[in-house]
């Protein structure tokens, strides 16, 4: 390294070197363009009215909040407020309307649609899954069994007040648990049980009396599921002749639903959506397909 | 180390940053100047006013001759109508425009270059609007070595006010090529005009202005790729802008010659009188042979066949000529010309093949079509009765300019199996019948059911086919069926 400080120019090119070298080699001092120099004080000078205008230093317990008074808190939250009062003006029409008129009418269908999927997708999902297929135990939304009826005004108020839930209005249908409480022997539980698979179509057990089943089942089941076993939808008693059992359709699963039953809890969304969302729900899920 | 002397190191220096240096076109007069005028008028009068030509579609769609409707997502070339999923054409355009080049390249050298190209075209014009201005090469450098005086500033003034006008002009014109244009030049007019528009003027005004005023030549010879293809693709047999050097050298002043003459020894027809170098829009001596630099444009012909012509000498000591040529007079050859050669035929086969293609593909493509998306979430859905559902989002596309009705149906399932088109009424039981606005699409969900009783495979390859209630066109589209 030299350690003169005598500037040092160098032949080839003209340009002052740095002074560094090393095992021969000088660094040219090349000036930085200027254009570009220009710009680095121009952005200097652009920091210093940044500072004035916006907030920009923190301080102890607080921070230089510049003279605009811009705030990006606040602009978010303007935001926010701006997208609520967007949304109210289809939501109060939607609030006004009925099921019917929001179905038929394209403009509120289409917010229906889309403010009843996302509220779907927040807080139905976890149960129904995100197409709304269900689960064994979480009934399919898509299909055409509605154990408490597939019209959309059935569809609100299953959302409303859910079903064996804490809500006055709930609905409430309860499966006695007939082995569990003794009711029904193991036996009797059997030829019942029997007789509702040779309904459903499935395989039944050898040797069991069948028509003891039916004997059983007039006198326990009918009162719920209908003598045809057809269901009775106003005491969400479920068709046994459908394709789709809620806890699943084999024999094994009849005895033991028979014998100690789940009787499956929704809450009510009355107190946690709102109306216009309820409503949205409502025509999503009936566009589903399964509709009635 | 060996040390270099003074004058080896300003050399050195120099070589490393070399300066563009500035170019003062002189006037010409003759054939190649005409015909630049002639293709000027042209391709410029093309440019500013095709915009302005209305063409009839019916009541559905926009009355402009030539239209890209960014918003609207089409299209227009008079009676061609193109949607996004078919700018393929553009591809065929651009191997046809490519290999025109080519084709122009074997017979005649850089046409393109010299004769058409937007940045020769504006720049030429630039150039006309300076000479207006501020004189022709002489006055125009002692302008530029002049002392700034008001006569300076206002013919400065002068010329880069008419610059901006026809940059702004250029840029103005080519906006109206997306959207209405009498529409959007009155809103430009009265301030109303959507931003983008105002920004788009802004950027081509600048380029404009920038390209063909100031880096002109700088273009050709710096940014373009096309003089490092043309120079691969030439051949001996090509035309170029050729000097003749075969008749010119030795070249010396008129005296010079003459002496030689006398005294019996070979003497050229040049004059060494830098004319086509004063002309050269490039600043190019066309007598050191075919280079980059050249962009062809024929000024140099016309500038030394004046000049023949004043020195009674034949004209064409600079021509369209090929090296082959030049080669054969020295050999006392007549020379030939063959613009009809396998590598020609070729490239107009090529041209000719890509037209046809595309014109076949556009006179017998659908106006109508189908696109099929089966629902992921659920699959599909068993229903109370056994019977299986599946959902499909079907996208109906009408080109046409008027409503039509489309009849799907759904090949492939057994029969008894029904056909849902949410929110479309039903008239036969498995076959919906969808209207479709005018050149527009329409989304529909299908509902598919198995029929009651049939047992359906995991998976079943179904066909949706649209018929054309009208014209019978039908169109099809290729999707399954599943279930358990």
């Amino acid at each position: 390294m030299s350690d003169t400080h005598q500037k040092e120019i160098d032949q080839l090119s003209g340009v002052e070197t740095t002074g560094h070298e090393w095992d021969g080699l000088k660094e040219l001092n090349n000036p930085l363009p200027k254009w570009w120099l220009y710009l680095f004080y121009a952005t200097i000078a652009w920091a210093v009215v940044y500072w004035v205008l916006y907030p920009s230093w923190p301080l102890i317990s607080s921070y230089t909040t510049g003279v605009l008074g811009s705030s990006q808190r606040a602009e978010a939250i303007a935001a926010y407020e701006a997208g609520v009062a967007g949304r109210s003006e289809f939501a109060d029409k939607i609030v006004a309307a009925s099921l019917d008129e929001i179905s038929s009418d394209q403009e509120l269908r289409q917010f229906a649609m889309a403010n009843g999927q996302a509220a779907f997708g927040d807080n139905c999902a976890p149960c129904h899954g995100t197409g709304g297929t269900g689960f064994i135990g979480y009934p399919n939304l898509q299909d055409d069994t509605w154990i408490w009826g597939g019209t959309m005004d059935a569809i609100q108020t299953t959302l409303l007040y859910g079903i064996r839930s804490d809500y006055d209005d709930t609905r409430f249908g309860d499966m006695p648990a007939f082995g569990a409480d003794e009711i029904l022997s193991d036996e009797e539980i059997d030829q019942v049980a029997n007789f509702v698979a040779s309904k459903a179509g499935l395989e039944t057990d050898d040797g069991v009396d069948l028509a003891a089943g039916e004997t059983l089942y007039i006198d326990n089941c009918a009162a719920c599921h209908g003598d045809a076993l057809e269901g009775i939808q106003e005491l969400g008693g479920p068709s046994l002749v459908s394709a789709n059992y809620l806890y699943g359709k084999s024999l094994d699963a009849i005895k033991t639903q028979i014998h100690n039953p789940k009787n499956g809890v929704m809450p009510g969304w009355v107190d946690r959506l709102d109306p216009a969302t309820i409503k949205s729900l409502t025509v999503y899920v009936h566009s589903f397909g399964g509709g009635q | 180390m060996v040390a270099e002397t003074e004058a080896e190191k300003t050399e050195h220096a120099e070589e490393w940053f070399a300066s563009a240096k500035k170019i003062y076109p002189m006037a010409t007069h003759g054939l190649f100047r005409r015909i630049k005028w002639g293709l000027l008028f042209l391709t410029l009068g093309i440019y500013y006013f095709l915009p302005f030509i209305r063409f009839d579609r019916g009541p559905n769609a926009p009355g402009q001759a030539v239209l890209v409707d960014m918003e609207a997502r089409r299209a227009y070339f008079f009676f061609i109508e193109i949607w996004p999923q078919e700018v393929y054409y553009l591809t065929g355009l651009l191997i046809i425009a490519a290999v025109t080049l080519f084709l122009m390249n074997a017979i005649a050298g850089r046409i393109w270059c010299g004769y058409l190209c937007p940045q020769t075209v504006w720049t030429d014009l630039f150039m006309w609007v300076e000479r207006q201005v501020e004189g022709d090469r002489r006055e125009r450098i002692r302008l530029d070595n002049a002392p700034w005086t008001g006569g300076k500033i206002a013919k400065r003034a002068t010329k880069h006010f008419f610059w901006i006008m026809i940059a702004w002009w250029t840029g103005g014109a080519w906006v109206l090529y997306f959207n209405d244009a009498p529409t959007l030049v009155y809103e430009l007019a009265t301030f109303q005009a959507p931003m983008v528009a105002y920004i788009w003027i802004g950027i081509l005004t600048a380029t404009t202005y920038l390209l063909a005023g100031f880096m002109r030549e700088q273009v050709c010879i710096y940014m373009c790729p096309w003089p490092r293809i043309q120079a691969a693709l030439t051949d001996e047999k090509a035309l170029n802008v050729t000097y003749r050097w075969d008749r010119g050298e030795p070249r010396g002043s008129l005296k010079q010659n003459k002496d030689l003459e006398r005294k019996g020894l070979p003497s050229g027809d040049c004059i060494d009188c830098y004319q086509c170098l004063h002309v050269c829009p490039t600043g190019v001596d066309i007598r050191n042979g075919m280079q980059l630099d050249c962009i062809q444009c024929g000024l140099c012909i016309d500038a030394c066949d004046n000049i023949m012509e004043k020195v009674g000498k034949p004209k064409g000591l600079i021509a369209y000529d090929t090296d082959e040529n030049i080669q054969r007079r020295i050999e006392g050859k007549e020379p030939v010309y063959e613009i009809v050669r396998v590598r020609t035929v070729i490239y107009a086969a090529v041209i000719a093949l890509v037209g046809a293609i595309m014109l076949f593909v556009l006179l017998t493509r659908d106006f109508a079509d189908i696109n099929v998306l089966h629902d992921r979430n659920p699959v599909y859905v068993t229903q109370s009765d056994g019977t299986v559902r599946n959902g499909y989002t079907v996208r109906l596309l009408n080109k046409r300019n008027h409503p039509r009705y489309f009849m799907l149906h759904v090949e492939g399932m057994p029969p008894g199996t029904e056909v849902e088109a949410a929110g479309v009424d039903t008239i036969f039981a498995d076959r919906p019948i969808v209207e479709v606005g005018p050149d527009t699409t329409r989304e529909v969900r299908i509902l598919v059911t198995s029929p009651v009783g049939v047992t359906m495979p995991p998976s079943t390859p179904v066909t949706f086919r649209i018929t054309e209630s009208v014209m019978g066109e039908v169109v099809t589209a290729d999707d399954f069926f599943k279930a358990p």
